[in-house]
């Protein structure tokens, strides 16, 4: 695959700016594009109907808070241009508030406060972190980014396992649970299913409609050139910390719900496996488009889970490692990115000129 | 904007779910379904081989099946991280359904699974090797077995033969910090400081850590020898780094340091190591005839295991021969939640190749340990040789429970006599 | 402007005056400890050069990210060890251990990132995935296994040093080779004709190739050298310390947080970053056991802080 061809899939088609001559084209594709998304809609939501209980849980309920997680790094990646390898670490912040500010099974190490102070403490705190170390990589650009956050995280793993006080350092907090709201689980398949949708839906929605908003477009325009819009006048810095914030944001609910999901938080959480595991998953599902990182944390999740069936289990990380290769090499843009081309050329209608 | 049609794609992904998951639920139910964790990927793989090896010797002792049914082993894999087993242990317990559960590994895998298994009482859960403390003496689950011994208890009795056969009087302790060597650092001191003996200070070094030349800078002259708790390739690093840098104190070494899979490592071979006493819940060279019996049978069965059983392959045997010998006297009874096999677990006597094994009241095990210290075979290799049974030691370390209780389990600070 | 370089220039003789004082205490309290622990961290630091030093040529002077440095530090190992098993010669382990990494790295720069000029995300990404790859078929070949090597006995023994007592000398000669290593590299990239390709290659490829160089050529060399250093670091690591899963990704860690705080692309950078890490590595595990290991990241961040390029890199 050419440099230029790489370099035009990685840019471009997310810059929602539709050319005269397309729109009359572009109608009827929309709605039906908007048919299939309600489809999709429906089937999320009728899922647990057919689905076995470990399905849901497991497969389901993983792959969507995975997803918002990767989600987050989706978001700084594919349109802010800045890939971030702490974004389970920003998680994990939020899981270790919860738990401390929450309650876990060690009373030395919680604080007892009702459930929703401590959802907040965790959200706000992973905004804090975000913000803190964004500070920290915007002054840097591309690789430097991957490798300065990537060392970030690897400090907050090496601290939350040394240190016991706080932390409980190697073995972690355990018996993190949701409160029982209006008398249901939350822990329960279903019930939890539908709580990671009811977010998964959000962190879309507010990622698909903030990248056509100004912020957004300006975003991406600093992605694309960000000499020219701060000549613009645009603060370039801020625009990034900010969309570190809203990535805090995702990412500390996806740590929340992680750490429900497991009902545990250990230093393994967010270990250097697990932040690379992220980044995968959003490269395999795809960058681009909100709907990506669901995607490769669906493939990801159904990997880990079967791959024992199917391949030694053993070789499970020569599995991963091998289909994450194999998707760099073919398609830029993930598994959306192959999708986008079936289709287009199933439906040369629908072919934009932009590609 | 290319509006990206995405609707063909979770449905498609969810039929090929749903029909895997259908397919998933129509197995066989003639079968008796037993599902194994171990840790099979990642370094740790080479231990948790071995106490899959461990499980498949006790199948085949009982002729692969109990009261009629045949069984079916269900294997999943951890990697040591606890969510990863907490993730694998749901899937053979929610989607592969077994009836029953053997397993995990490591200690913080051990906590974690016995969590889980408070949430699923229609399944019993044995041990696989996994010697925290916390697992059975901190909010023990009433379907979690434990025929293996603790972390702690794999120590008892090394104290005394420290301080009167081996004559040290102060020692320094060199550990991996986390809980498990916290465990075998209190069940060493529990006996030597009520001997007299004083641990003079404590380093605890960062799991992980590669480079003990601060750590061994550090080591004082007036001591009569060292205590390591370290495991893995950490102690290999110990041992050649405290030889570079001229140490020549006798070392005392906790049951990881000297486990068959550390022994066993490539490089040259390090003469000091010889006559390092140990304790643990084997000894390679035991003199009887259940123990040369099982040894023989693993070697047997197994021709590209270990040379002799690991730690892990006998943790892994004793527990799962001790399920499949409480189900095969109950006739393989699993009716009324599982409630006469529990009870036949709780209350049974299991002989194992290392002695006789019966529970506690948090059903964690009462068992034998031996006393070891690390001779050289003919072939140049290390081993444990034995030097003496500890009979029957429980998880209370001697004391009762109140006084245990009030002690605490292992810590960075617990217990201390300086 | 003058204002804020005054400021910095404060905050850094501050930082310097209050390390000199904790020097001064250490070394009053106990002078044996603090000489050895002065030393660990010099061979320590030794070690990091010498796996830093192959992956900073690489990123530095041909912009590629090479994740998979600590794979190719393994694979060296690794075949130096079965080398030098079955020959019994540690000086042939460690050629071939810098030998086999080195034609690894060939095969890497001419077969995949030669295809992704320019593509810095992409690039990485692959290094991320191939070094996922290598771990796992490593495993599978090699095992869990710990593998410590031999070298011979005139290089291993204990040295009778003044103030410190005795010491390893295998770490000495660690540290000496790390220093000839240091040179050697300067030289051959500011003295030889390669060097001076090599580094108008970086300033600007069209016109090397323009003068007729094969660039292409050039860049597959030093790739192979960078991967070469890794595999040659891999079997002294292995020596000094040992080899086992996981140290892959231990060492990575240590060079990019070493490259991070000397700066990209400059090998004086290097040692240098890899003196302050490997000083702050020894000195917190002797004094502050705890929390020594966050130490090394905690300077990183500050070095970011303040200097995002690094101590000795060019500015941006």
């Amino acid at each position: 695959m050419s440099a230029a061809r790489w370099r035009r899939a990685m840019s471009g088609q997310v810059i929602s700016a539709q050319a005269p001559s397309a729109a009359a084209a572009a109608a009827p594709a929309r709605d039906s594009a908007w048919a299939w998304r309600l489809l999709a809609l429906a089937a999320l939501l009728l899922y647990p109907a057919v689905a076995s209980p470990f399905f849901i849980f497991q497969v389901g309920g993983q792959a969507l808070v995975l997803g918002i997680v990767a989600l987050s790094l989706a978001w700084l990646g594919g349109y802010g241009g800045m890939v971030t390898l702490s974004q389970m670490t920003v998680a994990g912040v939020a899981g270790y508030a919860l738990a401390i500010f929450g309650g876990n099974a060690s009373a030395a190490h919680s604080l007892g406060w009702p459930w929703w102070l401590a959802i907040a403490m965790a959200l706000s705190l992973a905004v804090l972190a975000a913000v803190a170390i964004g500070a920290l990589a915007v002054r840097t650009e591309g690789i430097y980014t991957i490798m300065i956050t990537l060392a970030i995280g690897v400090a907050f793993f090496y601290l939350v396992q040394q240190n016991q006080t706080v932390f409980n350092g190697f073995q972690g907090l355990s018996r993190i649970l949701p409160p029982p709201l209006f008398g249901v689980d939350w822990r329960a398949p279903v019930p939890f299913y539908y709580l990671a949708l009811a977010c998964a839906l959000a962190a879309y929605c507010a990622v698909a409609y903030l990248a056509r908003s100004p912020f957004g477009m300006a975003l991406q325009g600093i992605r694309e050139n960000p000499r020219r819009m701060r000549a613009l006048g645009f603060n370039v810095n801020a625009h990034r910390i900010a969309a570190h914030a809203l990535a805090g944001l995702m990412a500390g609910a996806g740590g929340v719900l992680l750490a429900w999901y497991n009902s545990q938080i250990s230093p393994g959480s967010v270990g250097t496996t697990a932040l690379i595991n992220i980044l995968i998953v959003a490269v395999i599902g795809g960058m681009r488009h909100p709907a990506g990182p669901f995607l490769g944390a669906l493939l990801f999740v159904l990997l880990q889970n079967f791959a024992i069936d199917l391949v030694d289990r053993e070789r499970f990380n020569l599995v991963i490692g091998g289909v994450f290769l194999f998707i760099l090499a073919v398609s830029p843009d993930g598994l959306l990115g192959v999708w986008r081309r079936l289709a287009r050329t199933a439906h040369p209608a629908a072919r934009r000129s932009s590609s | 904007m290319t509006h990206f049609n995405l609707g063909r794609i979770p449905a498609a992904l969810a039929a090929a779910a749903l029909a895997a998951g259908m397919a998933g639920q129509a197995g066989a139910q003639q079968a008796l379904r037993i599902g194994a964790l171990a840790t099979l990927e990642g370094p740790f793989a080479v231990p948790g081989q071995d106490g899959m090896r461990g499980i498949e010797l006790a199948v085949k002792e009982h002729g692969g099946a109990i009261a009629g049914r045949k069984i079916e082993l269900v294997k999943a894999s951890s990697n040591g991280n606890p969510d990863t087993a907490v993730a694998a242990a749901r899937k053979l317990v929610e989607q592969d359904k077994v009836e029953l559960f053997i397993g995990p590994l490591s200690g913080s895998e051990g906590i974690a699974v016995k969590n889980y298994a408070k949430s699923q009482p229609q399944v019993t859960f044995v041990n696989g090797s996994s010697a925290a403390q916390e697992t059975t003496v901190s909010d023990p689950a009433p379907n979690f077995f434990r025929f293996s011994t603790d972390g702690a208890q794999w120590q008892y009795g090394l104290g005394d033969y420290a301080f009167k056969e081996k004559g040290y009087k102060r020692v320094v302790s060199v550990a991996e910090d986390y809980s498990f060597p916290y465990s075998l650092l209190q069940g060493f001191m529990v006996e030597f400081c009520r001997a007299g003996g004083k641990v003079v200070d404590k380093h605890w070094v960062p799991l992980g850590t590669k480079d003990y030349s601060s750590v061994i800078a550090r080591l004082p002259d007036d001591i009569d020898a060292i205590y390591v708790a370290l495991g893995g390739s950490d102690a290999v690093n110990f041992f050649s780094q405290y030889e570079q840098a001229g140490g020549d104190k006798p070392l005392i070494a906790g049951s990881i340091t000297i486990d068959q899979s550390v022994l066993g490592y490539k490089g040259k071979r390090r003469d000091a190591l010889v006559g390092t006493p140990s304790a643990g819940p084997i000894a390679d060279d035991y003199d009887d005839p259940a123990w040369k019996a099982f040894v023989d049978a693993y070697r047997k069965e197994f021709k590209d295991g270990l040379p002799s059983p690991s730690l892990f392959a006998h943790a892994y045997y004793v527990n799962a021969k001790a399920l499949l010998d409480g189900l095969a006297a109950v006739g393989g009874d699993l009716s009324d939640n599982q409630a006469k096999l529990r009870r036949q677990l709780a209350t049974m006597t299991v002989k194992t190749p290392t002695g006789d094994v019966r529970l506690d009241e948090n059903r964690n095990a009462v068992a034998n340990i031996f006393l070891t210290e690390v001779a050289r075979a003919g072939d140049g290799s290390f081993y444990n040789k034995f030097v003496k049974v500890v009979p029957d030691v429980d998880q209370y370390l001697g004391m009762s429970r109140e006084e245990f209780t009030k002690m605490g389990v292992g810590s960075r600070t617990n217990p201390e006599c300086r | 402007m003058i204002a804020r370089l005054s400021a910095a220039r404060i905050a850094g003789a501050v930082l310097a005056l209050a390390l000199l004082a904790l020097a001064a205490a250490g070394l009053a309290d106990n002078p044996r400890l603090f000489g050895l622990t002065v030393l660990n961290g010099l061979t320590l630091a030794a070690l990091y050069f010498l796996v830093a030093s192959g992956f900073t040529l690489v990123f530095g002077l041909m912009r590629v990210v090479n994740l998979a440095h600590g794979s190719l530090f393994l694979l060296g190992g690794y075949v130096g060890y079965a080398v030098g098993d079955a020959s019994g010669s540690w000086f042939l382990a460690l050629a071939c251990g810098f030998a086999a990494s080195a034609l690894a790295g060939l095969v890497l720069q001419a077969g995949v990132f030669r295809y992704m000029e320019g593509q810095d995300l992409r690039q990485t990404l692959v290094s991320i995935g191939l070094s996922i790859v290598l771990a796992d078929v490593f495993l599978w070949i090699w095992g869990g296994e710990t593998y410590q090597f031999d070298p011979p006995e005139w290089l291993y023994g204990t040295v009778p040093l003044p103030l410190v007592g005795k010491y390893s000398g295998f770490r000495l000669v660690v540290l000496a080779t790390a220093a000839a290593i240091g040179v050697a590299l300067w030289l051959f990239l500011n003295r030889t004709r390669i060097g001076m390709m090599i580094r108008a290659g970086v300033d600007d490829r069209r016109m090397l190739s323009a003068s007729g160089v094969n660039v292409q050529r050039v860049f597959a060399a030093t790739f192979a050298i960078g991967a070469g250093l890794a595999g040659f670091a891999g079997v002294m690591g292995g020596t000094a310390l040992s080899i086992a899963p996981g140290e892959d990704v231990r060492y990575l860690l240590a060079s990019l947080v070493v490259v991070i705080v000397g700066g990209m692309g400059s090998i004086a950078g290097a040692a240098v970053g890899a003196l302050l890490i490997g000083l702050s590595e020894t000195f917190g595990l002797a004094y502050v056991p705890t929390y020594g290991v966050v130490f090394t990241f905690l300077i990183m961040v500050a070095v970011l802080a303040f200097r995002p390029q690094g101590l000795m890199g060019a500015a941006r």
